[in-house]
């Protein structure tokens, strides 16, 4: 017998007059609005609720989806990309993936300064997605593919390097759109969660929910780098993103966590175990750092950001393969 | 005096005869900093500038905590800590 936890009887199921405004024009039409779930199974603080945003539900799979619509609407409208424009971009996965598939819509072609030692299933999404895949130095990270899209763009100055560590559009995505979301699902928010990459989340998000309630805490999650710093030659090679310095990062975040591999990896399971979210280790990270957020304060609730879904991981074997084993392929695979 | 542990980035690890993880006292974090650049004299000038500020592309943890967020070098120590150097890098699935 087959049973279902839910169903529409046909009685109950009319045409709708409103119909024509639920079915999206486009798949860009279904970027932003994810939804917010509840999983404070994971809290260890009865009175601290946490809550995730499941950006993992773009139609690209990921939040990146978000500023890539958003930084080449803003090159349409201000006449950098035109008709047959080529664009060049550093990423280790979501951001080209996302790029990818818009301008693989629009007409525009693409080609991604990647590290050599990403998930082969990046590699594919780009390839369905039709993108031209570049690669940069194994050990050097997202460093090196950053380093080497400035020179093949300076190369090429007929080439759109929108640069998605720079690009006002990418905060404003969430300042916006992802900010806005979230206010409007949960005006009862104290801590809100993210990972730092570009800092566009962080910055986007923070900054409209602080204007919304200055009391609102707002923390970053470090992805832990591991042995990928191997190809720092000196400090002065380091890296903060101009979004983060331009719009003073240092001075908006209260907190800023890091959390190593194999914590990740076990959150990231707890999560698919505990709460049926089956997400990217990076979105372990910082839901582990949102339990350690929960131990730490008496009540509140706490907002964090789920990036993507597992989907890419997959041939990691992080879900399922001994956990020191994982970790110890950390090392030398870019999981986050 | 809390005795700590200190993991060094590959980066500095030069500096302190290839260890990747040195031991130091301290009752904050800046102590043990001034600790270190005794113990080993070639990393004076990679964590803390002239002017007595974190190096700008090196973040330091007290545990899993940036200390640029928990009182800085005033950061306070227990025993049984640790402290991570880490240089500032792009990172995230990005």
């Amino acid at each position: 017998m087959v049973t279902q936890s839910r169903s529409f009887p046909p009685s109950q199921v009319e045409p709708s007059d409103a119909s024509p405004e639920v079915i999206a024009s486009s798949a860009l039409d279904l970027i932003g609005n994810t939804p917010l779930v509840d999983v404070s199974v994971l809290s260890p603080n009865p009175r601290v609720r946490i809550l995730a945003k499941l950006e993992g539900n773009n139609p690209a799979g990921s939040v990146k989806d978000r500023i890539a619509l958003s930084m080449i609407e803003e090159a349409e409208k201000d006449g950098r990309l035109k008709p047959g424009s080529i664009l060049i971009e550093p990423s280790s996965g979501n951001t080209g993936i996302a790029m990818a598939m818009i301008c693989c819509l629009k007409g525009y072609t693409i080609k991604i300064v990647m590290p050599g030692n990403v998930t082969p299933e990046r590699r594919q999404m780009l390839e369905v997605f039709g993108a031209e895949i570049i690669e940069s130095p194994a050990s050097q990270g997202s460093n090196g593919a950053v380093k080497m899209a400035h020179k093949i763009a300076a190369e090429n100055p007929d080439w759109v390097f929108l640069y998605q560590y720079a690009n006002p559009a990418n905060p404003k995505a969430h300042m916006e759109g992802t900010g806005p979301e979230i206010w409007r699902d949960c005006p009862e928010i104290t801590h809100f969660l993210a990972g730092l990459g570009t800092s566009g989340t962080l910055i986007g998000v923070g900054t409209f929910l602080k204007q919304m309630n200055p009391n609102i805490q707002v923390w970053a999650v470090e992805p832990p780098s591991g042995e990928m710093v191997d190809g720092l030659r000196n400090l002065d090679d380091g890296y903060i993103p101009p979004i983060f310095t331009d719009n003073n990062g240092f001075d908006l975040l209260d907190r800023k966590k890091v959390i190593g591999p194999k914590e990740s990896i076990e959150v990231t399971r707890r999560m698919v175990r505990e709460a049926g979210i089956f997400a990217g280790i990076s979105s372990g990270a910082i839901m582990a750092a949102a339990i350690k957020c929960a131990a730490e304060i008496q009540e509140g609730v706490i907002v964090t950001i789920v990036c993507d879904g597992g989907w890419k991981y997959l041939s990691t074997g992080a879900y399922t393969d001994d956990i020191d084993e994982v970790t110890e392929r950390a090392k030398k695979v870019i999981y986050f | 005096m809390a005795a700590v542990d200190v993991r060094i980035p590959t980066i500095m690890r030069p500096h302190t005869g290839g260890q990747s993880k040195v031991s130091s006292t301290g009752e904050t974090v800046g102590d043990v900093i001034t600790d270190l650049v005794t113990q080993f004299p070639g990393i004076a000038g990679q964590i803390v500038t002239p002017e007595g500020e974190l190096h700008r592309f090196v973040n330091v943890y007290l545990n899993d905590d940036d200390v640029r967020y928990i009182g800085k070098l005033e950061a306070p120590l227990k025993d049984g800590d640790s402290i991570t150097i880490l240089p500032a890098v792009a990172g995230g699935a990005v």
